[in-house]
């Protein structure tokens, strides 16, 4: 019966997000319409799904169905076991905010784009997603992931008009291909030592792969999942394709498309594998470390808020991939409780993420919708105009910033825990890595700070820096639904954490064999603990409680100051100039400053300053000022690439001289090469 | 639970009034130390009596984000202050949050208070926060190692677990990784708490400074309320110091003598390390912005070889 439920709802919210693609498109002639039909089939299937993925994780045991489709090796298996329902549940939460959200957003499609065709790359994308999730076949997998890959495209160059869009989606196909290539390789591995392309083949048999063929599945699967994921150094893609598309879809994208990687990883690694040599779990660590460090400080030097966004993901990616690495280091150590706790540290974070950076980019939406940029530098005094976006902004910067008492503080403390653990547990010199991965955790973390202090100060305090801030308005009510309820869910998850743990339990018993949340949480439900080991303990709530209760006192002081001796507002201390204006505003580029400044050898700044002046110096007319950082992985790493495929790809063209008697020839000498093959074998 | 109440409430009574004697004391000592009087110890009591009692002016150009962030400096101060042992090693909110909820809530108050100073729209503001942000930053993973080498070495974040088992063995901190690990945490005191080398906490040029600049549009009861947490946040991070690495005096039981011994121990140690700080504060220069990164890399290093060197010994 409950199985049934399982399918069913997985199949209904399989089927709401078909009809909103298939649906939608076909009425593509009636905007209002196809608007409504996109957002209320999304948020059907998210809501659907939703709940699913918390009947799977309650169940347990997966739900497993598979039918035939006639084809070798291809079948329609499907397993909705814990870790599918725990990343349905990170797809739903998000989905179902940004679908009320496009409500509002999608208005300014109207009579200028073609909703019906946006829809049905948007639900395709959600279905598509929701099959990655739950495939349980290998070649099932791959055809819903390019289908993801492809749709992801569509909606990444949806304002095609543009040349960057456009460069950025080609960026953007090109990497998902080359990752698609090496889950292709990777499948057909296991697939030539199995003969079966069904997950639940490989597991039994991927433990008798010998040490080269697991180094091979574990590279091209890191690989693929990696450059999904946006890990420096494959993650040039990131920053350019998810600003560009619309800000919705910015937000799954950032959300949860680039957390496929994660999923598959964990899927792959933990599961199907089961388990990985010490020295990839180390890598996985170590790249972790690389890009929360790399991906925090690009960000800073961002002043296009989407692209500052998207530099964040690539942080996150990492400290995700820290808790992750250290997970698979203490499942081959011989430390699977540690490893549950490592894991609930990574698929937490994974979670929170997808909630607060769709938050984030959806109140950046708001203002870009508002004011038609996306330059830092033209926003400023936006918290008048539209104070819940501003809130719900600063919301979402606490958040992800790591501060307590919200969802991401509570998913970092458990990645530090985890990482002082893995000290203790791991013999030999490697352990020196997990607290050094933990400073940087701290680097990471104080830079985000900043970094958010930058993105919320400058785009809404203080004075409009442009016409364009100075008229703008606050975000529709659909608008701002949506980002209140993904607002309310980082608090939830922060303040309620250790009500929310369980949810874990079923994975970690999946993967790791281990249920963990009742030795997680301590004092009345109300403390969270790091379990073993290393003792330590936080409780957000209490903290949130007593930041409150400590506000009070200091409150009343000020109260009785200002009702005996008043307040008044006052123009701001201008060194006696005649009155500041927005001209004197610290801009993004100021603030960043001194941290490009001290990390010049990465950034390696270059600026420009010419200034015109009649007289003196001293009284410039006209400055122009231009500053601008290396972009270093492009310019070393893939211009060189690029030039290496342009001179391989020259060469060959002396081959396809466009003779098609040379052509029939190739054909014929491949045709003799291959049943040459075939008969030897 | 009566007993948390209690514990919590001395706590909270001797934090509050502690914190504003112990910048006295430090103003004092340097005062002297320079061969002058200053002003008294009991000044910065003076000073917040007087902001309290002032008029408030509000930039207008400034949002609630302004206002907002004095109670967060100071309730993030204050609650840091609860979960750091001071007298016993029962700290009333130890079990709340460790030694990472320490330097992550007051990095939340720093959050908004970086806001608070770029709200005004107000260049020095701006520079203030780009400034304290950066050197947080920097300052942090420094920190962060320094800890962690006494956090595993007692396997333990929370503070008065930590403390406990520093009581166990009152001479550890002749160990290299400890004295490694204090002077790693000591340069770190001084870039968070602002003082000389990095800060100067006397100056009223607005070009050099950090943390004044980014308060520099804030007055009457506001400013009272961020100069208390500033000299609160002060007072945690010296007392995370003396009682963590030198835990002399600290006692796991609660009697009214032990309490009176502790109290004793405690201020004396507090005392010592003003006295190390105004020695630093008067024999050095402040360093130009640019060679504060350099000192603090020289925390994560000294950081680094603690941890190292806890393989070692």
């Amino acid at each position: 019966m409950n199985m049934l439920s399982v399918s069913t709802g997985f199949a209904l919210s399989v089927a709401a997000y078909a009809a909103g693609a298939f649906g939608t498109l076909a009425c593509w002639q009636k905007p209002a319409l196809a608007r409504r039909m996109c957002c209320s089939f999304a948020l059907t299937g998210a809501v659907l799904g939703g709940f699913t993925s918390v009947l799977a994780i309650l169940r347990g045991t997966p739900a497993v169905w598979s039918v035939p489709s006639g084809i070798p090796l291809f079948a329609f298996s499907f397993s909705y076991d814990a870790l599918a329902g725990f990343f349905n549940l990170a797809l739903a939460i998000p989905v179902a905010a940004v679908s009320i959200y496009s409500f509002g957003y999608l208005k300014g499609f109207e009579g200028k784009r073609n909703i019906g065709l946006f829809a049905f790359l948007f639900n395709l994308l959600l279905l598509s997603l929701t099959v990655v999730f739950t495939a349980a076949n290998a070649f099932l997998f791959l055809i819903a992931w390019e289908v993801m890959a492809l749709a992801a495209y569509g909606l990444v160059i949806f304002y095609h008009e543009d040349r960057e869009t456009r460069r950025a989606g080609l960026l953007y196909i090109i990497m998902a291909h080359v990752d698609a290539g090496c889950l292709l390789l990777g499948f057909a591995l296991l697939i030539n030592s199995t003969g079966s392309a069904e997950f639940s083949t490989f597991r039994p048999l991927a433990a008798q792969l010998n040490g080269g063929q697991q180094t091979a599945a574990f590279v091209l699967f890191f690989l693929g999942f990696a450059i999904k994921a946006g890990v420096i150094p494959f993650h040039i893609w990131l920053p350019a394709a998810h600003p560009v598309a619309p800000s919705n879809v910015s937000a799954l994208l950032s959300g949860i498309v680039i957390k496929t990687g994660i999923y598959g990883m964990a899927r792959i690694f933990l599961d199907v594998l089961g388990g990985v040599p010490s020295w990839a779990g180390l890598l996985v660590l170590i790249v972790g470390v690389v890009s929360a460090v790399l991906g925090v400080l690009y960000a800073l030097m961002e002043h296009d808020l989407k692209r500052l966004l998207a530099y964040h993901s690539i942080e996150n990616i990492g400290i995700i991939l820290m808790g992750l690495g250290a997970a698979l280091i203490f499942r081959v150590a011989g430390h699977p409780t540690l490893a549950a706790v490592a894991l609930i540290a990574a698929m937490f974070h994974t979670l929170n993420h997808a909630i607060f950076k769709s938050l984030l980019f959806l109140g950046a939406g708001s203002v870009l919708h508002s004011t038609g940029t996306r330059n830092m530098e033209e926003m400023g005094g936006l918290i008048r105009p539209m104070p819940v976006t501003a809130f719900c902004f600063l919301i979402g910067a606490v958040a992800i910033s790591g501060l307590p008492p919200l969802n991401g503080f509570v998913s970092e403390w458990l990645t530090y825990q985890t990482l002082l653990a893995g000290f203790g547990a791991i013999p030999g010199l490697t352990r020196i890595l997990f607290p050094l991965a933990g400073s940087m955790l701290a680097l990471t973390g104080a830079l985000a700070a900043a970094c958010f202090v930058k993105a919320f100060a400058i785009t809404f305090l203080a004075l409009p820096r442009g016409t364009e801030s100075r008229n703008a308005h606050e975000a529709p009510r659909s608008m701002l639904t949506g980002m209140g309820w993904l607002t309310l869910a980082c608090a939830v998850l922060g303040l309620g954490v250790t009500w929310f743990l369980p949810v874990f339990d079923a994975m970690t018993e999946q993967l790791l064999g281990q249920r963990v949340s009742s030795h997680l949480v301590s004092g009345h439900g109300l403390v969270l603990s790091a379990g073993m080991r290393t003792g330590g303990t936080v409780s957000p709530l209490v903290i949130a409680v007593g930041l409150l209760v400590l506000t009070l006192p200091a409150a009343f002081l000020v109260a009785i100051g200002v009702r005996r001796f008043g307040r008044k507002r006052g123009p701001v201390w201008d060194c006696g100039l005649p009155r500041l204006s927005e001209e004197n505003e610290y801009t993004a580029t100021a603030f960043s400053k001194a941290l490009r400044m001290i990390f010049s050898v990465l950034y390696k700044p270059r600026r420009e300053i010419q200034a015109v002046f009649d007289v003196s110096p001293y009284f410039p007319k006209e400055i122009r000022f231009e500053s601008e950082i290396e972009p270093t992985f492009e310019k070393r790493l893939y211009a060189p690439l690029q030039e290496f495929i342009f001179r391989v790809s020259s060469r060959m063209r002396t081959i396809q001289a466009g003779s098609i008697h040379a052509y029939l020839a190739y054909i014929f000498v491949t045709l003799v090469l291959l049943l040459l093959f075939g008969v030897r074998k | 639970m009566i007993e948390v109440l209690i514990n919590s409430a001395l706590q909270l009574v001797l934090l509050l009034l502690l914190a504003p004697l112990l910048s006295g004391a430090i103003k004092t000592l340097k005062a002297r130390l320079q061969m002058r009087r200053g002003p008294g110890i009991l000044q910065p009591y003076r000073d917040i009596l007087k902001l309290l009692r002032k008029g408030m002016v509000i930039p207008e150009t400034a949002s609630w984000i302004f206002s907002a962030a004095p109670y967060m400096v100071f309730a993030t101060a204050t609650l840091v202050g609860l979960m750091i042992p001071m007298t016993t090693t029962h700290a009333p909110f130890s079990l709340f949050g460790g030694v990472l909820a320490v330097v992550y809530l007051l990095a939340l108050g720093r959050f908004f208070l970086a806001l608070g100073g770029l709200d005004t729209g107000s260049s020095f503001g701006g520079l203030g926060s780009s400034r304290e942000m950066t050197i947080s930053a920097i300052a942090e993973p420094a920190m962060m190692l320094a800890i962690f080498t006494v956090a595993l070495g007692a396997n333990s974040t929370n503070l008065s677990e930590m403390a406990k088992v520093a009581v166990g063995q009152s001479w550890r901190f002749l160990a290299p990784s400890q004295m490694l690990a204090f002077a790693a945490l000591f340069i770190v005191l001084i870039a968070e708490t602002g003082r000389i080398p990095v800060d100067n906490p006397a100056t009223h040029l607005e070009l050099t400074m950090i943390h004044e600049a980014m308060i520099l549009e804030y007055s009457g009861p506001y400013l009272a309320l961020i100069e208390w947490g500033a000299s609160i946040k002060q007072l945690v991070l010296m007392t995370l110091l003396v009682n963590t690495f030198f835990p002399f005096g600290l006692s796991s039981d609660w009697t009214l003598q032990t309490i009176g011994v502790g109290l004793a121990f405690y201020l004396a140690k507090l005392l010592m390390l003003a006295c190390m700080i105004v020695l630093v504060e008067t024999t050095n220069a402040k360093l130009r912005l640019f060679r504060v990164p350099e000192l603090l890399m020289v925390a994560f290093i000294l950081g680094a070889l603690a941890l190292i060197s806890t393989f070692l010994f």
